[in-house]
């Protein structure tokens, strides 16, 4: 097995014992990204330096017994919404081209200090804007299972990295879907933690009461061992909840007999793929075998959702993207004439058309008169569906469902039709209404050979028992198991 | 045509505190540019803003003050608008659940008790500074952001003041409860108070509103008080023309003494607010409002009455007491060590105030005690010196901050009331003034007060004044 195939559970004990030397290691990386990422363009940017600089730091450390952090050792990377102290940072937007951000966002700060070694930062659509990272303001990313589909998105750099071998895990941020869609495109594990459970200081906010970071391994485990370093209370976020983390791997072996598990008739309905269809049917069959209990549910709201989800996600990303104003920081337009026409300008000319429109319906949402009808009304649709999962959750653990309608759509296809992409994240919107926790993780294969992800929900703070119920389908399966075959000659550039 | 006035004012005051709304920063005024500042406090991308918990605080001591209704669930609001002072380009302000509502704050103009009401409430976050280059044709501004981010009160008052000396008493009553209250210190001049006044006219004995002008830039409450009278004149000629008024928002201008259009109600900013997603709502039980409400003096207005019963002082001495708490809290102090309301009352307000004028001292930093003012009055009480010479020591207090006890025997001030040595000086007088004793005995009486005065002098002012009195008179009467 070559390095970067192990996981991070594995890797991390080969580090401290020294079978594994961390150098090593990051070098192995730097040379598979060298060869792999220019045909699938996970990266937007490399830290070889600074990585392998960490690298030997570590090593030394561990040659002379001092203690290292829980991390040690282990590739990382990181979404390029996230703050990176002294590292660019820029959203894949031209509009942060130059941003360097003189302070690390929590959950880097976090990484740091267990050692993690940050590899570089991953493409996403502009400001996490989108489901296919096509809307990136550099390059398209391409999904290492077929280079002519798309990773999903926005997360689609971090998913496309992990799926690939270019990093051991990544992180991602999840704002309607964009950890657990890409993870379901690219055949890796995403969660998507409640809101308030992982900090959001020094994540480029796209809507503040939806977004939160979540992780992209390559199996349940993994998930659990990088959800435990980053999750906790911190200071600097206010909706960061002061909830005691547990030790995510400590019951994630308990199995779900006994366990109940809601199927919402809603996420079953028109328009899901027959093959992700039989997928899940395969895997709740698979669930009762284990001994849980598979039960009928209803989420009657949910038609509402993508509804509610553009005009609330729209509305905050309205203001939160004021700031990108060429007056501080970021890009700033060459001529103008006055300072009116300089804000025009530089927003013009540093945002993509993605971007763009979503400002434009969100202060549409937001302004006088329109208020009430749109903002108001969604904000209160938006608590009838928080309702519904309070009601199912009265009645099961969790709810397994698809994360995405489709294994997967070709670079382009959707791209042309916002509404249409909008619908791609159908099933994973409703938890970032509700803030409850999401996973998504492999469960079987399309006709044309495209992973595809089984999501399952749960109650607020439930993290672990979600690892629980999502490990005890990975221990029984080989979804996880299964590589992308990189369609190019290793040599070849396209 | 005759006209009513209509005024209502909105008031922001900066919060005393130490560090920003919403980080850590200092919020110290007068540092070098761009100093006191922080990712958090620049806007800069993926910051989130933290509660200052005393901020929130000295707001709602001031709601409670201001006699508000405090809502027990307040969140804030995003106010959105583009200026390069603003730097999220969206302030985060209150709107849909105001800190404080429905409040009150009674006046005093000419003797008559008034009440003006209070629509809200509110706690925001100020904005930075444009500096704009002094060189001609410079194509450039500068931003200070040192105090962007410093909290800032809003006080929404109702339009219920119907003329300048209303607005007045509203300025300055409002300025003494936050001063009372230590949420703002109130510097006009550092623009941690700042006024907007709203004006509109109808005919007297109309109960229906006109439009309504907002007045900006107003830097002193004498400009408040000017551009309302240009405001009410400006308004009642154009309506004796016949003309409508426009709802507007016009700029003062300090040097000219004029308003001019800012903009139109059409041009008027679409705030677009929506409930701040990044700080959670604030819930407000009774323990903590408890809390708080301890922490309020007694207000101004209460404590001038209350000074006016007790110590039996007129209106115009209370209204010079309670016009600084610093002041009031002085005499206070001072009574609880001698009763002596009246002497007190006349110290601090003469002498004190004097003092401090022509010293140009901070009434924050007094150099003298009330202990030490109750002593000197012990002392003027016991005889020990003349009210004369009490002037003097106190003086000498003010410059030294020395105890007056210790003046009186360094200088040997202490008066003089040894008869023996009290006649010779006056054997020596008379005998050096036959002239003034043959005009008195001729019946010319003032020749007695010469003499008085001639003893005062030979022993510096130092001889008890009642004694040498009596004795003179019995001297040229033997």
């Amino acid at each position: 097995m070559r390095l970067f195939e192990y996981t991070a559970l594995q890797i991390k004990e080969k580090i401290i014992s020294g079978e594994i030397l961390p150098v090593d290691l990051v070098k192995q990386f730097i040379e598979h990204i060298k060869i792999i990422d220019p045909h699938v363009q996970a990266y937007l940017n490399l830290h070889e330096e600074d990585a392998l600089q960490k690298a030997a730091q570590i090593q030394k450390r561990i040659e002379n017994a001092e203690k290292v952090g829980y991390l040690a050792g282990v590739p990382i990377a990181i979404k390029d919404n996230i703050c990176t102290k002294g590292l660019t940072t820029t959203c894949a937007s031209k509009i942060l081209r130059n941003f360097i951000p003189p302070y690390d966002a929590c959950v880097v700060k976090r990484l740091k200090e267990e050692d993690a070694i940050i590899l570089g930062k991953t493409n996403l659509d502009e400001f996490a804007m989108g489901s296919s990272t096509e809307n990136s303001g550099y390059k398209i990313t391409r999904n290492p299972w077929n280079l002519e589909y798309v990773p999903g998105g926005s997360s689609g750099g971090s998913a496309a990295a992990v799926a690939a071998n270019l990093s051991i895990m990544a992180l991602g941020s999840d704002t309607g879907g964009s950890v657990r869609q890409p993870a379901a495109l690219c055949g890796v594990v995403g969660v998507k933690p409640t809101y308030g459970r992982v900090s959001r200081f020094g994540l480029i906010a796209f809507g503040s009461s939806l977004d939160q970071i979540g992780t992209f391994t390559r199996d349940v485990k993994d998930a659990a061992v990088l959800l435990q370093v980053i999750a906790g209370h911190d200071i600097h976020d206010s909706t960061s909840m002061p909830v005691p983390v547990p030790d995510y791997l400590r019951e994630i072996d308990s199995g779900v007999r006994g366990l109940r598990i809601g199927i919402p008739k809603e996420y079953f309905a028109a328009g899901l793929n027959e093959d992700v269809h039989n997928a899940l049917k395969d895997a709740l069959r698979k669930y009762e075998q284990l001994g849980a209990k598979v039960v009928d549910i209803s989420l009657p709201h949910t038609e509402y959702a993508v509804a509610v989800y553009y005009i609330v996600a729209n509305a905050e990303a309205s203001s939160n993207l004021a700031r990108y104003d060429g007056v501080r920081y970021g890009y700033r337009t060459s001529k103008s004439n006055g300072i009116v026409d300089m804000y025009c300008r530089t927003r013009s000319e540093g945002f993509g058309n993605e971007v763009k429109r979503r400002i434009m319906l969100g202060n549409y949402a937001l302004s006088s008169g329109y208020y009430d009808a749109y903002y108001l009304k969604a904000s209160r649709v938006r608590n009838l569906i928080k309702g519904d999962f309070d009601v199912a959750f009265q009645k099961v653990d969790c709810i397994v469902c698809p994360t995405s309608p489709v294994p997967g759509f070709k670079i382009g296809e959707r791209a042309k039709n916002p509404l249409e992409m909008y619908l791609s994240d159908i099933y994973t919107i409703p938890a970032n209404l509700a803030g409850i926790p999401g996973i998504s993780l492999p469960c079987g294969f399309s006709k044309e050979g495209l992973p595809i992800g089984m999501q399952i929900l749960g109650r607020h703070f439930e993290e672990e028992k979600l690892l629980q119920i999502a490990y005890a389908f990975e221990r029984e399966t080989d979804f996880h198991r299964k590589k992308p075959v990189l369609k190019f000659s290793p040599t070849q550039k396209e | 045509m005759e006209y009513e006035v209509v005024v209502g004012l909105e008031t922001h005051a900066e919060l005393a505190t130490v560090s920003k709304l919403f980080c850590g920063c200092s919020t110290k005024f007068g540092s070098e540019p761009n100093t006191q500042v922080c990712p958090v406090c620049l806007g800069m991308p993926g910051v989130l803003p933290v509660m200052n918990k005393k901020a929130f605080e000295y707001a709602l001591k001031a709601a409670i003050a201001l006699n508000c209704k405090i809502r027990e669930y307040t969140n804030f609001d995003r106010k959105s608008y583009y200026y390069p002072d603003l730097p999220k380009n969206y302030q985060i302000s209150q709107n849909y659940h105001n800190l404080g509502v429905d409040g009150s704050m009674d006046i005093c103009v000419h003797d008559r008790v008034n009440r003006i009401r209070i629509h809200n409430v509110h706690l925001e976050e100020e904005a930075g500074k444009l500096i704009h280059p002094e060189e001609a044709g410079a194509d450039y501004s500068l931003v200070d952001f040192n105090r962007a981010g410093v909290p800032l009160l809003e006080i929404v008052s109702y339009p219920d003041m119907r003329n300048v000396d209303e607005v007045e008493s509203y300025m300055q009553t409002l300025r003494k409860i936050l001063l009372y209250t230590e949420v703002s210190d109130c510097k006009m001049q550092e623009g941690s108070l700042r006024f907007e006044a709203s004006i509109s006219l109808r005919k007297k004995g109309s109960e229906k509103l006109g439009n309504r002008v907002e007045i900006k830039n107003l830097n002193s409450m004498k400009s408040v008080l000017k551009a309302i009278e240009y405001e009410t004149k400006r308004q009642a000629d154009s309506l004796d023309r016949g003309e409508t008024i426009d709802r507007e928002t016009r700029l003062w201008d300090e040097v000219n003494e004029k308003s001019a259009r800012m903009r139109s109600k059409e041009e008027a900013q679409d705030y677009r607010y929506f409930p701040e997603p990044d700080l959670l709502p604030v819930v407000i039980d009774a323990k903590w409002l408890d809390e708080v409400k301890v922490t309020i003096p007694e207000l101004p207005l209460a404590r001038k009455q209350r000074f006016m019963e007790v110590f039996k002082l007129s209106d115009y001495d209370t209204s010079l007491l309670i016009e600084e708490k610093i002041l009031a809290d002085f005499f206070e102090g001072c009574i609880k060590i001698v009763d002596r309301p009246k002497a007190f009352c006349n110290w601090i307000t003469n002498d004190l105030l004097r003092e401090v004028n022509d010293r140009k001292l901070d009434i924050h930093h007094l150099p003298i005690r009330p202990k030490q003012l109750a002593a000197l009055v012990e002392i003027i009480e016991k005889g020990t010196i003349s009210s004369t010479i009490a002037k003097e020591v106190f003086s000498e207090m003010i410059q030294t901050g020395k105890d007056p006890q210790a003046i009186i025997e360094e200088k040997k001030l202490a008066q003089i009331s040894d008869e023996g040595f009290i006649e010779a000086v006056i054997v020596k007088v008379i005998s050096g003034n036959p002239a003034v004793i043959e005009d008195y005995k001729k019946g010319k009486k003032n020749a007695l007060t010469f003499l008085v005065g001639q003893v005062m002098k030979e022993t510096k002012g130092k001889a008890n004044p009642k004694m040498v009195n009596e004795l003179v008179q019995k001297k040229i009467d033997a």
